[in-house]
Parts: structure tokens; C-alpha cells; sequence
């Protein structure tokens, strides 16, 4: 493939890959932000979320497009509750203590990830897209008779892979709307910049924290019921997710969430268009030193705010 | 002596202290002698229960339990019955030699069986070979025939890649063209293809003019696809893992409608329904099958039976099941080689594992094998030197959403030299 519609290529299918990052590790960093917590077990609330997709769409199952909405609005509330359970049942207990929650969602990692294998099975399973037509893209050249379109061989993306992109971003814009233009989103920052104070002003400190909780999860469920159509749902899917938000997040800056945006293109586009051209062995160590370079150089991240 | 012996249960130990030191490398020894007749003989069955493997080992289960319940229904093996010992591996190296070794030591099994994936079976044969327990892949890989593992390992229920490709290259030449891009994944499986597919596509007068190596892990594929040159004729494919759906799908979304010949392993498709959404491209398309994943007009009584006992509908799916697809090209291996394994022990006359070495030679001894219950994909040809079976490798065309055979190799056209000789190794 010729370099123009290759780079085009791989810019698409970067794209996709940062959509569904953005609103994963915009889950993590969340979490983090409000509540200080390290969540390991966040790619196994991604992972539910593909697998209950799959449970939905299957029971639904009339017109692909009713189960794939089903799922879209039933998974991220239903792993949104089991987040805030967990947030009750265990961190709660631990009074959120830094070094014994990563203990704790480690150990919810596990739980989570061997429930879904003892239940779910170890098959990868699939979840038919609501539409899906291959959209063949063209390229442009200077030939003979001046400047011409044509479509070149393979360059092509399909009508779901752009709703994908185009849904993260909707998604996106309501949470941000929804965190400076709502009360509930002043409760939520009130609580992230003194929680001591919060609580003092009468606000159930307790209660948003298992709120957001729930919400991190829930949009790290959103990320895997988008891509689960393109991918497969998939009891171990829950690892690279995880560890790519983990690199997202500290690269933006842990907590502010246009930095985690920012990162998140970052590493998804650079991500698609090493792999492409490359190979995606490199695109990982390239995201790997980006994050060394920014604890060196950094350690804030991008966007970050030095914590006094 | 006890400093040389591995920490084992203490009834072990004690067993121990109150036999002979000659009985230190098979502690139980004394208790079989006691009660031979009625003592089942113990396969341990090292099974890809978790991991990438799963789909396989879910089937190979399945296969190996019809497999044994056929071989004790019918008296079992020198009047004992056969009982199998699984033991998930998670389709991982490093656990494939710890469940080797805890067949040999704390299962007490006579002999080891089942493993699929080539990077599983080389990380596990080496301690199969130390604790010198007879070790039956169903794997496929060329590790065996290549001489790298050793006497105590053997593949004679199972092709492997070489002779497969070997037996491929003229038919992908002759009819679909001759420059190729091979798409495989990237471990000891898939550079089996890579080498031997090259190889002997040159000597048909072909090239591959690409080779894209994926890793086994990948979820997402559309980025490598660009790296297929313009002027490939054939698409010749590869793919295991949880992915493979995603695999093919992305491949048809990839090409479109201007879309060159496309030559697939059945690999990339075991375990899902060729009639997946995404997947109508594969219409007109070629595979390679181990063993004919929908029943043939010529269905042999054989393959009907061995359909029957698996639990496998005439569109390769599980009779209780039709989504419940099965990995019909590769699971016939375990049948076979249970079957093997029988004749084996009773040509052996196996007692305990005290014969353990004599089993060993007496399937050194097999060759030809004919079509029958015991071989329902066909006839096969061991080689006792290589440890390597040889046999006929199908060719299906998809058509109306169907595999249709549409070529039959003969057991001829996989041979090749003999790259080592086991029977020249010390036991």
C-alpha cells in the first residue's frame, strides 16, 4: 500500500482504538481524581461489560440492532451497581487506605476474572454490530490528467467503526457537561478537592464515593460495548485495556480529565500508526518510554496539578 | 538417596522407606504388582481447558472421553480399564511441564496425552523426557519429526504442518496462483508454515512475496493487512486464538469486493460457524481440513460412527448445540491416538510402568494403518524413527455455506526425509 492511504488507514483505525480508550481510562481517572483510589480490577469492570453485552444481545436476541442498544444501556448500569457494591462490600471497609485498596482490587480482579471464566466459559464470544457496511475510501494523486481521485486496494474503514468514534465523543461531552454544568457534577468536584470539607457541608461524602465508583466502571463497560462488536467478548480481554489506561492516565495527568482525552489520542493514534506501520510489539514500547519520559520530566503528566 | 528424590507426599515417602531403592522412580510400583488385573491404567490428559486454547480443549475433552468410553465398552486394554487424569494447563508452557510432572509423580499415570498448542508441547516434552514418561502429542507442529524433543515423545495420531503444507503447495500453485502472502501467527505453530509452506511452494515454481507474522494474543487485525503487496495472486492464512473471527472478518472487510484468491488453514476458523455474520466472503474460497468438517456425500460408516460417539452433528456442530461448533480438523487426533496407545500396550503387554520403555518400542514398531473405527480420518502411515504419523489432508471449497471436498491428497504426497532417527536414542 502506497504511504498516503496507508497513513490514512492507520489513522482510522487509531482513532477507533483512542475512542474507546478515552472513555476507559476516563473511568480510571476518575475514580482516582475523586477518590485517590488505584483501581487494578478497572479492565475486569471492562471486560464484564463486553461479556454482559454478549449475555444481552444473545437473550434479546431479535433484530441485532435492539439487543446491541439493550446492551448499551443495560451492561454499564449493571457493572456500574456491581462497582458500587464492591466500593461498599470492600474499599469502604479499608478506609480507601492507598496501599491496601490496589490489595483489594487486585483481589477483585481475580474474583471478577475467574466468576467469568467459571460461568461465562473461556471462548471468545462475538456480538453482531446493529449495522456494519464496508465504507471504501478514496485516495488522491497527481497523474497524468492533473489531480484525480481514485480508491486505492484495502483503504477502507466500516459505518461501525465511525459510530464507535463518533459515540465516544458524544458520551464524552455529556460527562463534561454533566461534571461543571450539574449539581450532582459540583458534588463530584466538591468531594475531589476537600472531601473533608465536603462532608462538613453536609454532603454524603460516602455516597458519591461509591457513585463514582459505579460511574468509572460504568464507562470503562461503555468502552467494551462499543468495541465488542468489532472484537469478540473474552474472559482475559480485560488486560490490555487496563494496562493501556493505566499509561493514558499517568501521561495525562492523574484526575484531570482533558489531559486523560489528550493521552488518550496520544497513545491511540501513535498506537494505530506504529502498529500499521511498524509493528504493535513497538507501538507498545513506545507508549511504555512516553510514560518513563513523563515521570522523569513530568511526573505530573501532561495536565497534571502537583498535589500539595 | 532421600536428597535426590523431589518432595512428594509423605505416604510416598513412607512407601518408600519400606521398599527396595530400586523402586525410588516409581514409588507406587508395589501396589500395581498386588492388584494388576483390576488397576486402571491411568492416562494423564493434559488439557487446554483455560487460556487461548480453549475452544480445542473444550473438544479434545470431549473426544478423548468418547475416545476411552469406546476402549473400555470394549474390555479395555489388557483386560483393564482406562481412566483418564485431566489436568487444565491454561494453555501456558511453563504449567504444561508442571502438569507433566505431577502426571508422573503425584497422579501416578502411566503415560501422558493431549497436547495441542506447539509452544505448550516444547515447553513440556524436555520434562516428559527426564522423568522418562511415554509423552502422546496431538499436535500438529513439526517439533516432533524435527528431532528436537526425544524418544519418550511421540505425534501418532496427529499430521504435522510440514507434511500438511507439503501436500498443499501443488494444489495452491496449480489453481489459485503463485504469488503468495502468507498471514500466520507468530510462534512455533505458525513458523512451522511459514518455513515449510516457502519451501515448498518454491519448488511448485511460486513465491511467497509477503509474510505477515501475527501474535498469537492479537485481538484487532486491520492493521496488518496493508502490509499484503498489490500483486498477491493467494491469501494463504493461518490464525489461532480466542480472535479468529475477528481475524476473518476484518480480512473481508479489508479486501472488499476486489479480493485475490484466498487459501485458509482451517485453523482460523475451528470452533466458529462459517456462516458467521462478516464471514459470506469465504464463499468460493479454499481450506484445508484435517477431517471434513461437514458430513460428506461419501461419508464413510467410520467417520459416521466417530461422529455419533463425539456427539457431532453432520455440520460439525454439537448435537445439543448448533452454535456449540466443534474442532473437527484437529480432535480426531485424540481419538486415534488412544487407539493407538491400546494397541500398543497390548502388543506391549503393559503391566505397569515398569514398560513403560517397551511401549515406546512396540509403536516404534507400527506402520501402515487402514481406514477404520480406530482411524476414522483415514489411513495413516507411522514412522517409527521420526515418531511422526503420516496420512491423506483434505482440500474443501466453501459453497453455499458449506465445506465441500473438493481434494484428497495421498499419504504419498506429505512424505519427506526422515530428519532424525529416535530409535537410535538411549532410553
Amino acid at each position: 500500500m502506497e504511504f498516503g492511504p496507508h497513513l490514512l488507514l492507520a489513522s482510522l483505525e487509531g482513532a477507533t482504538t483512542a475512542a474507546v480508550l478515552a472513555l476507559t481510562a476516563m473511568g480510571l481517572s476518575i475514580v482516582f481524581g475523586v477518590m485517590r483510589v488505584v483501581n487494578v480490577a478497572h479492565g475486569e469492570f471492562y471486560m464484564l461489560g463486553a461479556v454482559l453485552a454478549w449475555f444481552i444481545a444473545t437473550s434479546v436476541g431479535t433484530h441485532p440492532a435492539l439487543g446491541f442498544v439493550a446492551a448499551l444501556l443495560i451492561a454499564p448500569l449493571l457493572v456500574g451497581f456491581l462497582a458500587a457494591g464492591v466500593d461498599r462490600l470492600i474499599l469502604r471497609h479499608i478506609n480507601y487506605d492507598p496501599e491496601r485498596t490496589i490489595v483489594a482490587t487486585i483481589g477483585t480482579l481475580y474474583i471478577l476474572q475467574q466468576t467469568t471464566l467459571m460461568t461465562f466459559g473461556p471462548d471468545a464470544r462475538p456480538v453482531e454490530p446493529p449495522f456494519n457496511s464496508r465504507i471504501a475510501l478514496p485516495w488522491f494523486e497527481w497523474g497524468e490528467n492533473g489531480f484525480e481521485f481514485y480508491f486505492p486496494w484495502g483503504l477502507s474503514t466500516t459505518s461501525y467503526k465511525l459510530f464507535v468514534i463518533a459515540a465516544a465523543v458524544v458520551i464524552l461531552i455529556t460527562l463534561w457537561l454533566a461534571i461543571t454544568r450539574t449539581k450532582a457534577g459540583l458534588i463530584m468536584r466538591a468531594t475531589q478537592q476537600d472531601s473533608d470539607m465536603a462532608q462538613a457541608f453536609g454532603i454524603p461524602v460516602k455516597t458519591v464515593y461509591s457513585v463514582v465508583f459505579g460511574l468509572g466502571a460504568g464507562l470503562a463497560a461503555i468502552g467494551a460495548v462499543l468495541v465488542v462488536p468489532i472484537q469478540q467478548a473474552y474472559y482475559l480481554m480485560g488486560h490490555d485495556p487496563l494496562l493501556l489506561s493505566f499509561i493514558v492516565v499517568i501521561i495525562g495527568g492523574l484526575g484531570s480529565l482533558p489531559g486523560t482525552i489528550i493521552a488518550a489520542i496520544l497513545i491511540g493514534i501513535s498506537d494505530g500508526i506504529i502498529s500499521v506501520f511498524f509493528t504493535p510489539t513497538l507501538a507498545k514500547i513506545f507508549a511504555t518510554l512516553v510514560v518513563a519520559m513523563v515521570l522523569v520530566f513530568r511526573p505530573t503528566g501532561l495536565l497534571g496539578k502537583s498535589t500539595s | 538417596m532421600s536428597k535426590l528424590i523431589k518432595p512428594t507426599p509423605t505416604l510416598t515417602r513412607r512407601t518408600l522407606l519400606g521398599t527396595a531403592a530400586a523402586a525410588a522412580a516409581t514409588p507406587l510400583l508395589g501396589r500395581y504388582a498386588q492388584a494388576q488385573s483390576s488397576e486402571p491404567i491411568r492416562i494423564g490428559f493434559q488439557v487446554h481447558r483455560t487460556g487461548i486454547g480453549a475452544s480445542y480443549g473444550r473438544w479434545y475433552d470431549r473426544t478423548t472421553t468418547a475416545a476411552v468410553k469406546r476402549i473400555n465398552d470394549m474390555g479395555g486394554i489388557n483386560g483393564r480399564p482406562v481412566e483418564i487424569v485431566a489436568e487444565d494447563d491454561g494453555t501456558d508452557p511453563k504449567r504444561g511441564a508442571e502438569v507433566v510432572e505431577k502426571f508422573a509423580t503425584q497422579h501416578n499415570c502411566d503415560i501422558g496425552f493431549g497436547t495441542l498448542f506447539s509452544h505448550v508441547v516444547y515447553g513440556s516434552a524436555p520434562r516428559a523426557g527426564e522423568l522418562k514418561l511415554p509423552y502422546f502429542v496431538v499436535s500438529e507442529g513439526h517439533h516432533v519429526a524435527s528431532g528436537a524433543l526425544n524418544r519418550w515423545t511421540m505425534q501418532p495420531g496427529i499430521t504435522d504442518v510440514k507434511s500438511q503444507v507439503q501436500a498443499m503447495a501443488p494444489f495452491v500453485a496449480n489453481n489459485l496462483g503463485k504469488k503468495v502472502t502468507m498471514i500466520y501467527p507468530d510462534f512455533a505453530f505458525g513458523h512451522d508454515h511459514r518455513d515449510y509452506f516457502s519451501e515448498a511452494i518454491e519448488k511448485q515454481g511460486g513465491e511467497v512475496v509477503a509474510k505477515i507474522a501475527i501474535p498469537p494474543s492479537e485481538t484487532s487485525f486491520t492493521k496488518y493487512f496493508p502490509k499484503i503487496p498489490r500483486d498477491t495472486e493467494v491469501i494463504y492464512h493461518v490464525m489461532i486464538g480466542p480472535a479468529v473471527l475477528t481475524f476473518v472478518k476484518e480480512m473481508g472487510e479489508f479486501f472488499g469486493p476486489s479480493k485475490p484468491e484466498i487459501f485458509g488453514f482451517l485453523d482460523s476458523l475451528e470452533a466458529v460457524d462459517i456462516n458467521s455474520p462478516g464471514l459470506e466472503f469465504l464463499e468460493g474460497t479454499y481450506f484445508w481440513e484435517g477431517n471434513p468438517r461437514y458430513a460428506q456425500a461419501d461419508q464413510s460408516s467410520h467417520d459416521k460412527m466417530y461422529r455419533e460417539a463425539v456427539g457431532v452433528d453432520e455440520n460439525g456442530a454439537s448435537v445439543s448445540d448448533a452454535k456449540d461448533v466443534s474442532t473437527y480438523s484437529h480432535m480426531f487426533g485424540c481419538w486415534e491416538t488412544l487407539n493407538i496407545i491400546k494397541r500398543g500396550m497390548e502388543a506391549a503387554d503393559y503391566k505397569g510402568t515398569d514398560d513403560r520403555s517397551n511401549l515406546i518400542e512396540a509403536i516404534e514398531e507400527m506402520s501402515d494403518m487402514p481406514l477404520s473405527d480406530d482411524h476414522p480420518q483415514g489411513a495413516k502411515r507411522f514412522n517409527g524413527k521420526t515418531h511422526q504419523t503420516f496420512g491423506h489432508q483434505y482440500i474443501s471449497k466453501v459453497d453455499s455455506g458449506k465445506l465441500v471436498l473438493a481434494h484428497t491428497s495421498s499419504i504419498e504426497d506429505t512424505l519427506y526425509e526422515d530428519e532424525v532417527d529416535y530409535t537410535t536414542q538411549s532410553f
